[in-house]
């Protein structure tokens, strides 16, 4: 062999080390993150997930300033034990409006991607104030503060500014109206508790945290719980729909 | 005085004037903050653990409940404990390999020390406040994360910028490893935090990726994290102090070569195993798995040129405080790096993964690799840093064991819970009903739950012991150039 590599370059010149080993790590992740954007098979083609009402995208981010998912995971594995303790296996397409995604990476407390419907709003409240009084072995912290907070929403119309800007197809009619829904979705009898179904498919309309008069924190995050999970209807869905 | 020269090393070179005045200011600070930090997130580990167990430790309030001190737990012990220790690693071997001090001179490397400080301290005080982006092990907010950056990329220009003026021909191996976690840290940070603010004067923002992309890069950072701030960088820190240590060469030059290139190579794709049978596609975890059970191979060859450096110096991990943590350490590295790739095998990872297996893996690593090896090298730079003798011998002895025995109660603790509890999640009775509700499960994992508190107790306590004699080293140990020549006489 006419050529012999040597590794001494390498070892001789910093600027070749470096272009060589930033080579070197760029392949792998370009090679699985890249296709994930590029292949429209990634995500399934199944109908009824759209993007959250402002009141759950209040929630969720209470969900995620207090590190849920440190415990609680937001996926359910395609497994017998798995579908029949939360219900149907995760899509991708239920979390593609998800930013960031909170699959999660642990189970202390249960899977919560299908929760929402599976227990009233009083229990949900009931149990955030105070795990153990409804689930005596419960480890959950408890979040009592969570009922008594006023929700900060004043400028919750930004916030769907922001996710329209990065891709979560929000209506101008959804951004305008963006305070006003926020406020009637907690309040069944107002005047604007329509206009959120209508805007929101499938949004439930409840005086999540018990009362109506004021917005608390807990709302947001009962709401945000309550639809986890409900989107997508699967006894219409056919099997065809769900390869990737 | 000669005796003195020959045991003492590069301090006393340097005094000879054959080797420039190197920068250690800013080595002891790292070292200093190594020993702090340390300390603070083992503590915060052992409150969150004892969280688990007794949840009343969450004292009802937001501030301290499990969900936001996790986060400061994790960044604790990775990023301000590691991370000082890897600057301290760095800007020591950097300097003493090359034969140069620091580009930049003390400014640099200053700015670099103090601008990481003030990272921590901004990450964790948000975290305490609720102020987080929601992903793992990268849970500081956007303004955070270019405060980040910025100290990173003069970091990456001191010390390639030293590497650049060095008056040694080669560029040592342990620097190879310490430029590829310096780089590739740089890569996922950005590429993993590509956040939009809702305003550029409040502390909210969005992840632009979502769902499945967001997953994958994700966990593309979070697993290379481990594979290149936990593993790579303090690989350099094995490729230096254990042969100073053992006063040994490196046991196989070639096996580094293929150590590093297949290491920095293959660990990359390893992400996806921690999203088996998720809605990742199953081309993407079918290669995570695969490259995770290759990285099987460089990484024991890392081992192997580690222990076996030792070769004729045994006899040493008697004697040396250092070395003992030090090899130790790639006891628990070799260990680790078995069980993570067996854990990445679908079939094993469908049982283990969202149980504590994961958690008690992680900790074999964390507590007894990167721990371990970081212990090592205190115990031979604090002596050097400050030129005087340890303190205490008898005191690293306690120190090795109590915390030896605590890695061993917090990792059974947690084989044990967290097989158990995914064996009960997938039970069935003879009615063919799931056997166990979840709660039952919850309840199963309390007296592991205590074991492993009592396990972090120990390596707190292990640590303090370590950081009294260090303080007493510094303060009230005796001068190397006194005590040395007494030694080589006796």
């Amino acid at each position: 062999m006419a050529f012999k590599f040597s590794h001494a370059i390498f070892e001789k010149n910093v600027v070749i080390l470096s272009i060589a080993t930033l080579i070197t790590v760029a392949i792998g992740g370009l090679v699985q993150i890249v296709p994930l954007f590029a292949n429209e098979q990634v995500i399934e083609r199944v109908e009824g997930v759209r993007p959250y009402t402002p009141l759950e995208l209040a929630g969720r981010n209470i969900y995620i300033r207090e590190g849920c998912y440190n415990c609680h995971s937001q996926m359910v594995r395609p497994f017998r034990d798995e579908i029949e303790r939360y219900g149907h296996y995760s899509l991708a397409a239920e979390s593609m409006y998800d930013h960031p995604f909170q699959w999660g990476s642990k189970r202390t407390g249960p899977d919560l991607a299908r929760v929402g419907g599976k227990y009233s709003d009083d229990w949900h409240v009931a149990h955030l104030i105070d795990p153990r009084a409804v689930v005596p072995e419960s480890i959950m912290p408890g979040y009592a503060f969570l009922a008594t907070r006023p929700l900060g929403y004043a400028d919750i119309a930004e916030h769907l500014k922001t996710l329209r800007i990065i891709g979560v197809p929000y209506t101008q009619e959804q951004i305008d109206n963006a305070k006003a829904d926020l406020e009637a979705q907690q309040n069944p009898d107002a005047d604007g508790a329509a206009d959120v179904t209508k805007r929101y498919p499938k949004a439930v309309v409840s005086a999540f945290g018990g009362d109506p008069a004021k917005v608390t924190e807990m709302d947001a995050m009962v709401a945000y719980l309550q639809m986890l999970g409900t989107l997508v209807d699967f006894k219409s869905v056919r099997p065809e729909q769900l390869t990737q | 005085m000669a005796l003195a020269a020959t045991a003492s090393g590069e301090s006393a070179r340097a005094a000879s004037g054959a080797v420039p005045a190197y920068n250690d200011d800013v080595v002891r600070a790292a070292a200093i903050a190594t020993i702090f930090w340390g300390c603070v997130g083992f503590l915060v580990g052992v409150v969150i653990a004892s969280q688990l167990a007794f949840p009343v430790l969450n004292l009802g309030l937001e501030w301290t409940s499990f969900g936001r001190l996790r986060p400061l737990h994790t960044s604790a012990v990775i990023f301000a404990f590691g991370g000082n220790a890897l600057l301290a690693a760095s800007f020591y071997i950097v300097q003493r390999t090359c034969r140069t001090e620091l580009f930049m001179g003390s400014a640099g490397a200053w700015f670099v020390f103090w601008g990481y400080q003030l990272f921590i301290v901004m990450a964790a005080l948000g975290y305490v406040m609720g102020i987080t982006s929601g992903k793992e092990y990268a849970e500081p907010e956007w303004f955070v994360d270019l405060w980040l950056t910025i100290v990173w990329v003069v970091y990456l220009v001191v010390y390639a910028g030293t590497l650049m003026k060095r008056k040694e021909p080669h560029i040592y191996v342990a620097n190879w490893f310490l430029l590829a976690f310096i780089i590739t840290i740089a890569m996922l940070h950005i590429g993993n935090n590509i956040q939009l603010p809702v305003s550029f004067l409040g502390w909210k923002s969005y992840t632009v990726p979502s769902g499945v992309q967001d997953a994958m890069i994700q966990w593309w950072y979070g697993h290379n994290a481990v594979g290149f701030f936990l593993t790579a960088g303090f690989l350099g820190m094995m490729y230096y102090f254990i042969p100073k240590a053992a006063n040994r060469p490196v046991y196989s030059y070639r096996l580094s070569i293929v150590h590093f290139w297949a290491l920095v190579f293959l660990y990359i794709w390893a992400g996806p195993h921690h999203l088996h049978y998720t809605a990742l596609p199953d081309w993407a975890q079918t290669l995570g798995m695969t490259f995770s059970v290759m990285l099987w191979m460089p990484s024991w060859g890392g081992m192997i040129n580690g222990l076996m450096t030792l070769s004729g110096a045994w006899d040493k991990l008697r004697t040396d405080a250092s070395l003992r943590f030090s090899v130790t350490a790639v006891a628990f590295y070799g260990m680790s790096t078995f069980e993570g790739p067996m854990m990445s095998i679908k079939a094993v990872n469908a049982l283990s993964h969202y149980t504590d297996w994961t958690i008690g893996h992680v900790h074999s690593g964390a507590m007894g690799w990167v721990g371990f090896v970081s212990f090592g090298m205190l115990y031979y730079l604090v002596p050097v840093l400050w030129g005087r003798t340890l303190y205490s011998t008898r005191l690293v002895a306690w120190h090795f064991w109590i915390a030896t025995l605590g890695i061993v109660l917090y990792i059974t603790a947690m084989w044990v819970s967290g097989i158990m509890q995914g064996l009960m999640w997938r039970a069935y009775d003879e009615y063919g009903f799931l056997q166990y509700s979840f709660v039952e499960t919850v309840a199963a994992m309390h007296p592991f739950y205590v074991i492993r508190a009592l396990g972090g107790v120990l390596y707190l306590v292990g640590a303090l012991i370590m950081a009294y004699n260090f303080y007493k080293t510094i303060t009230a140990g005796a001068p190397v150039r006194v005590s040395v020549p007494q030694a080589a006489a006796a």
